[in-house]
């Protein structure tokens, strides 16, 4: 087991990288899985002292459901952002700032919550507040800023929360 | 059977190009600069995916082979897009916003780009 820990030190790192390597020579053969093995298993390797308390995840069914909810939330984010560009008049729209407290104190959970705030409805994570405790988001359209706050922190704070804490 | 392969191919490859379309014109229209910001953060990903979509549909049903790095591109999309936004907008805030003009930051008092800005960096905003 320790031998395993040794050789493997970060084993999810090494399924990605093996999988990213296959997918990147694009012709699922013997050769590319035992090159992108050979990849997976020197660069976790050699990257060990860049990570020194990684977060443990746990819940694999959760991290799934929240790929799936933040797919689904783009493909709205798109039609949402192109309906607003397209069909409102530009003095109609409300941009606001919205300041979203931050329960996550996991800098890997509050960097994927700030990146699927950009890419959802509307919303552009912009900034942290000098001690992370705040995420200060922009939202192109929001009359009402609380409601936006509340669907961020319901809809994908509490998941990653199971997550990563 | 080919032709309904064709239209779906057809389809995705249409719907990216409205998007991307979509996206570089609320470039020009939207007025300031944050909230120009959002157009190519968002609408451009269903463009980009609309056509890596239709790139993976062509080679598997068309050339019968399964060809799936398009799958990284997305990811690496999903990787860079925020990580540009967060820059661009941290940029904004440097030059533009006043810790007055933002929210209250809480028990943290300033936002990141604020805690650090020294005085003489921060321009004159009196003029614009």
């Amino acid at each position: 087991m320790r031998l395993l820990h040794r050789i493997f030190p970060h084993p999810h790192l090494t399924i990605l990288l093996t999988l990213v390597w296959m997918l990147l020579a694009n012709a699922p053969s013997l050769n590319s899985l035992v090159f992108g093995l050979i990849l997976g298993i020197i660069i976790p390797f050699i990257t060990q002292p860049y990570w020194p308390d990684r977060p443990k995840l746990r819940n694999w069914p959760m991290i799934v459901e929240y790929i799936l909810v933040v797919l689904w939330d783009i493909v709205i984010a798109n039609i949402t952002v192109a309906r607003i560009i397209l069909f409102k008049r530009d003095a109609d729209r409300q941009p606001n700032w919205v300041c979203v407290p931050l329960e996550l104190r996991t800098p890997e959970a509050i960097t994927v919550l700030a990146g699927t705030i950009t890419m959802t409805p509307g919303t552009v994570s912009s900034d942290l507040s000098a001690h992370g405790h705040n995420l200060l988001v922009h939202c192109v359209d929001a009359p009402d800023p609380d409601a936006v706050r509340d669907q961020i922190k319901h809809r994908y704070e509490r998941r990653l929360k199971e997550i990563f804490e | 059977m080919s032709f309904i392969f064709e239209f779906l191919i057809a389809f995705f490859l249409i719907v990216s190009g409205i998007f991307g379309f979509v996206g570089s014109y609320g470039m020009i229209k939207l007025r300031d600069p944050m909230s120009r910001l959002h157009a190519p953060t968002k609408a451009t990903t269903l463009g980009v995916g609309g056509v890596l979509l239709a790139s993976i549909f062509h080679s598997i049903l068309i050339e019968q082979h399964l060809s799936l790095h398009e799958l990284l591109i997305t990811l690496f999309l999903f990787l860079t897009a925020p990580i540009t936004a967060l820059f661009i907008a941290k940029w904004h805030i440097h030059r533009h916003e006043l810790p007055s003009d933002l929210p209250d930051a809480g028990k943290d008092e300033l936002w990141a780009t604020h805690a650090v800005e020294q005085v003489e960096d921060v321009p004159d905003h009196s003029k614009t």
